[in-house]
């Protein structure tokens, strides 16, 4: 009967086990005067992690905001380029975390985010760890961190390069536009200056004013 | 007393869905994601949709009959997959492009974006690369012991990072390009607008002193 209850309470911690999930991140176009909030259902105690990057847009910042199930603002910056933060669930529920660009009237923001819950699920869900790690499989834990740092450091990276490179195509038409803009107000305004100059003596042929001096 | 504790492990399982992350659309609206990956990269996205039910005034647990049209382009905006999936789906793709991929999703809702008042709460995970990985999966059929398939997963992360090395190399060539672009038109547009304003200039003294001698008012 204990045996039975013990295979039980394995399969429904297994079960539970499924539900800590690595960690969600979407990189998402915000509209301008828009608001877009993300939800996620958090049990008390875990530690998460939130960090958002602007990756196109404006001036690059954007507003975010981090509510707990009851409303209270954990996190709040406004026209933010980049930032993380980490807190560790207090309440049981819904939290609720917003990115707004209200404060721009006609420029749309791309915003990458990246919401980390708990820590990642065990490689063998169902081993029952009786001895401690050997010391190859520390070594691969270290390496295996070490690494998600690395990849994290990259995506970052990916970003700002892509920041960078949205300004240079940027800049690459906004040259060439305005330069052919304004040779061509160049010629209209010389043209017509010297047809508004000839319309000013072309009906004047008796007045000799004094045009010499 | 172990009861009572099953019963709670068993509560808690089941009112946390196992879909992390969701977000509030409109029944007509389009929301798109966009992923940026190097190439050969496979993604997985799983998605839950529930529908807002005006009676209970709460979310129904899963609404029969409401589908989710996915969308997904390559950077050079041509559709790669366009499908039709249930209320839970799960979608699939492997890059073979390298550059923004962008994920679009919109109910089937056949109602007018007038009408259509309803809010839908999506469910939603994409994950990327080395994460499509189901390490339990490959142990059970590759057989390997706890060690090998831990280095099997450093194996894929480091495989991963080259992928987006490789994919920073040719986009920082691409910037180099854009730069250089952008250095030769500021060159020669500054050159042919002196050359223009010069000539102008040349030509308007010309011909405003031809039209003053002709006027014979010099």
């Amino acid at each position: 009967m204990y045996g039975s209850f013990r295979l039980l309470l394995q399969v429904l911690s297994a079960q539970l086990l499924c539900v800590w999930v690595l960690g969600s991140e979407l990189t998402f176009e915000l509209p301008d005067n828009a608001k877009q909030c993300f939800y996620e259902d958090i049990i008390i105690g875990t530690k998460c992690t939130l960090e958002f990057q602007v990756v196109t847009g404006g001036h690059y910042d954007v507003d975010c905001r981090l509510e707990d199930p009851e409303g209270t603002t954990l996190y709040k910056e406004m026209k933010k380029q980049y930032d993380s933060f980490t807190f560790t669930a207090a309440k049981n529920g819904t939290f609720k975390f917003c990115f707004s660009n209200e404060f721009s009237t006609f420029t749309h923001k791309t915003v990458y985010f990246d919401f980390q819950v708990g820590d990642d699920p065990p490689l063998f869900p169902n081993e029952n760890r009786v001895t401690a790690l050997t010391q190859m499989e520390s070594a691969c834990v270290s390496i295996h961190e070490a690494l998600k740092s690395v990849i994290d450091y990259q995506t970052h990276f990916r970003l700002r390069e892509a920041q960078g490179r949205s300004r240079a195509e940027d800049l690459n038409t906004r040259v060439a536009f305005w330069s052919i803009g304004e040779a061509m107000i160049l010629l209209v305004v010389s043209i017509s200056q010297v047809v508004l100059l000839r319309s000013f003596f072309s009906d004047r042929k008796t007045t000799t004013t004094r045009v010499g001096s | 007393m172990m009861l009572p504790a099953a019963g709670v492990v068993f509560a808690l399982a089941w009112i946390y869905p196992s879909h992390a992350l969701y977000f509030h659309i409109g029944e007509t609206e389009k929301k798109c994601f966009i992923e940026e990956i190097p190439d050969e990269t496979m993604v997985i996205g799983k998605y839950r949709t529930q529908l807002w039910d005006k009676e209970t005034n709460s979310f129904l647990p899963a609404t029969p009959g409401l589908g989710m049209h996915v969308e997904i382009k390559d950077p050079e905006t041509k559709i790669i997959l366009s499908r039709q999936y249930g209320s839970d789906g799960r979608f699939t793709f492997t890059s073979h492009t390298p550059g923004e991929h962008q994920i679009c999703l919109h109910s089937n809702s056949t109602k007018m974006a007038l009408f259509a008042g309803g809010k839908l709460r999506v469910h939603l995970d994409i994950q990327v690369g080395e994460h499509t990985n189901n390490y339990p999966e490959i142990a059970a059929k590759d057989k390997l012991t706890e060690l090998q398939l831990r280095v099997r997963q450093l194996l894929d992360q480091v495989e991963q990072i080259q992928k987006e090395q490789n994919y920073q190399r040719y986009r920082e060539e691409r910037f180099r390009m854009t730069s250089e672009s952008t250095n030769q038109r500021v060159l020669w547009w500054s050159i042919a607008q002196t050359l223009i304003l010069l000539v102008i200039g040349i030509w308007q003294m010309k011909h405003l002193k031809s039209f003053f001698e002709a006027k014979k008012l010099v």
